[in-house]
């Protein structure tokens, strides 16, 4: 069985993370340990100004949560498209020495028919940003 | 083997797709016809080469995709509908306003769709197949783009669409983990042994897989996006999906329960008798009560999933080859309907209601003679198409041993006739009001509206030959 | 060993988890995203029996379905994005312009 391509892996390999694991744990408990810590000793006298969001100190303009504009969806949609097709060229490149010319070709046709997709793209001005 | 050559035709369609994609940058004046003829010359070209494959029995990478008379058989049907489909949309989309290149792309990739459909034999080539097809017709459904209602139907297909697929591709997951393989060779083999006959999983599997082809297919309960979709969209995506998809379900839905589920039977021969007599009477009952042409056919393409359906639950050699003749004279008669609907159609929506078809008979004859005989084939009136296949489906029916259900599709054909008789009626017995059309009958509208009266004709004179032709086809299903 | 009937089981409720989002979530792009998350309870389920199996036939499946389920991302956003232009609300209650 190849247990080299599979996402599981070998379940030997935990043991390799149990450091990982307490540094974690520690990090936590020390993150979480110094916020107790300070709570408890520092004096808490709240007014509006402290409470009020930090903005280069100014008051702030506006609501953080803004509507942005439509091009980033056209942009966001290109990206998930091609960003995506290309995890296919990870199989073929871990398995590439045993395919041979064959899957080289094929894989350029993959790649040609992506290109026909972002010449249309382009052309038809997806990429301008105006 | 990979053998890449016997992929001719899908290669061709694909390739075409692109090179109308790529020419559409271009910037010539009056490219839009060249479209279509770039596009019609790829499909015909492919289609000649699909007969050529016939009696070949052939299968391409490793028995993902094989080549035998019953794809071939399914994917000339397609290349014809496709070629159908664009001689009947140049001239609508350049009145419609959405003359745009990507359409004829969009209807090329569809067919690609469709053709790995009916030949994929491993649930990953299906599933594929459904997504290409689907994501095409998701965007063409939506292609009238300053149109609410275009927008909307192209919505909801995509909502209830992405929905029912993820259903499918839980049910091939469930499959997968029991026989270990995603073959329909290997899975049909899994199923020899008694044992496998029982397991709780697989059965799930089946059940998913039947909601996810239902869905696609149109049958009731599956249907609720049908009327929606097909009243929305532009009518020539309509006419398209309403025989390309429909037909392309069919084959891989067919394939899958008719050679792979075999064994199977008892399980999902009861679950297709009940859902063909709820289809049969839904479909053709609801459709009496619509004003608009497009959601009126919506459901009359409902009632005739479920005709198939019941060729499907008799099961025999008559009613295997019976689907398959079915779904040609179906394809024809609908495409023909669809295009008689498409020339009389005015921009703005205009045109689209029942009574708008009154006097029609007088200001264009032979358009109403084409529109009688396509719904006379639609209702199964002898001598169209429509007659023979609805005849050979219910004695199919009739000697499997389910006579109830002859008799609930015979009756459905029945409240059928009223509503198709309805049009027929507005067309002759009322004068005319206005001006149907701003000109002549366009050319290539006209063109495809001989080919399918033609061929619906000749289906009900000489079915013999085609009978025959779909007999070979499917009994030689996985050999 | 984590047996695998606990990734069965997570695939299983990731999978109900977005059908019950698709069906009771009023957002267009809620539903989506719901979509997306029934997919991904799918793969969960192919890659624990493609493990289980020993057979790598299940996890090249998630990677198809991985690209099926962007480009499907991608054309339902531009769905969404076309009707929010005609009709300025992604809110499904609303969208009801066809009715039988």
């Amino acid at each position: 069985m190849d247990t080299s391509l599979s996402l599981f892996g070998d379940y030997q390999v935990i043991h390799n993370y149990l450091p990982i694991l307490v540094f974690i744990i520690f990090a936590f408990a020390f993150a979480i340990g110094t916020l107790i810590f300070s709570y408890l000793v520092r004096p808490n006298k709240p007014d509006p100004e402290k409470l009020s969001p930090y903005e280069c100190g100014i008051p702030p303009m506006m609501d953080a949560r803004e509507r942005f504009s439509i091009r980033f969806f056209i942009i966001a949609m290109l990206f998930l498209l091609f960003d995506v097709e290309v995890v296919f060229l990870y199989p073929w490149a871990v398995v590439y020495n045993k395919i041979g010319l064959y899957g080289f070709v094929e894989m350029m046709l993959f790649i040609a028919i992506l290109l026909v997709g972002y010449i249309y793209a382009w052309r038809k001005g997806a990429l301008e940003w105006e | 083997m990979i053998n890449l050559s016997l992929l001719t035709p899908e290669i061709i369609v694909l390739i075409t797709a692109l090179i109308v994609l790529i020419l559409d940058l271009l910037p010539w004046r009056g490219r839009k016809v060249l479209l279509a003829t770039v596009g019609v010359l790829g499909t015909v070209g492919a289609l000649l080469i699909t007969m050529g494959q016939w009696d070949l029995r052939e299968e391409a990478f490793y028995g993902m995709v094989a080549i035998d008379n019953f794809s071939v058989y399914f994917k000339a049907l397609f290349l014809i509908i496709c070629t159908l489909t664009i001689l009947l949309s140049i001239n609508y989309i350049t009145r419609g306003g959405i003359d745009l290149g990507e359409y004829y792309s969009l209807v090329l990739l569809a067919t690609f769709g469709y053709m790995f459909m009916a030949s994929g034999t491993d649930l990953i080539t299906i599933f594929l197949a459904l997504e290409i097809l689907s994501l095409a017709v998701y965007i063409l459904a939506g292609f009238m783009r300053h149109s609410p209602k275009s927008n909307e139907s192209a919505f909801k297909y995509f909502l209830l669409g992405a929905f029912s697929s993820a259903f499918l591709l839980y049910g091939i997951a469930n499959i997968y983990g029991v026989v270990g393989n995603t073959n329909l060779k290997d899975i049909a083999q899994y199923l020899s042994q008694e044992a496998a006959l029982k397991n709780p999983l697989f059965l799930a599997g089946m059940g998913l897989l039947l909601v996810g082809f239902g869905f696609k297919v149109a049958i009731v309960p599956f249907h609720m996006w049908t009327p929606d979709v097909y009243e929305g969209s532009p009518t020539t995506v309509t006419a398209f999906m309403a025989v390309g998809t429909k037909a392309a379900s069919f084959a891989a839905f067919l394939r899958v329960f008719f050679y792979t589920l075999e064994p199977l039977k008892g399980q999902w021969v009861p679950v297709l008798w009940l859902l063909a007599a709820v289809t049969i009477i839904f479909g053709n009952t609801v459709a009496i009560y619509q004003k608009n042409i497009k959601r009126m056919l919506a459901y009359s393409a409902i009632a005739h999933a479920g005709y198939i359906l019941v060729a499907m639950v008799a099961g025999n050699d008559l009613g295997s080859s019976s689907i398959l003749y079915y779904l040609l004279v179906y394809s024809l008669m609908n495409l023909g309907a669809f295009g008689v609907v498409i020339i009389v159609e005015k921009k703005e929506e205009e045109n689209l209601t029942i009574s708008d078809y009154r006097g029609l008979a007088y200001k264009h004859p032979m358009l109403s003679a084409a529109m009688s005989l396509f719904l006379l084939s639609l209702a199964g009136i002898p001598p169209t198409g429509g007659f023979v296949g609805k005849f050979y489906i219910f004695s199919a029916a009739v000697s499997g041993g389910y006579v109830g259900l002859a008799i609930i599709g015979v009756l459905g054909s029945a409240i059928a006739l009223y509503y198709y008789l309805r049009i027929i009626v507005y067309m002759y017995m009322y004068d005319p009001e206005k001006e149907f059309l701003d000109g002549p009958v366009p050319f290539f509208s006209a063109a495809a509206l001989v080919i399918t009266a033609i061929g619906t004709i000749l289906l009900g004179i000489t079915p013999a030959r085609i009978l025959e032709l779909a007999h070979y086809s499917i009994s030689y299903l996985g050999h | 060993m984590i047996p695998i009937s606990h990734y069965l089981t997570l695939g299983a409720i990731i999978f109900i988890i977005g059908s019950i989002g698709v069906l009771t979530r009023k957002n267009a792009i809620i539903i989506l995203m719901s979509i997306e998350l029934m997919l991904n309870g799918v793969n969960i389920t192919l890659v624990a029996f493609s493990y289980h199996l020993a057979d790598l036939t299940g996890q090249i499946f998630a990677i198809f379905v991985v690209a099926v389920a962007a480009g499907e991302a991608a054309v339902g956003l531009a769905i969404i994005i076309a009707l929010f232009r005609c009709r300025a609300t992604v809110n499904v209650d609303e969208i009801q312009l066809l009715k039988w």
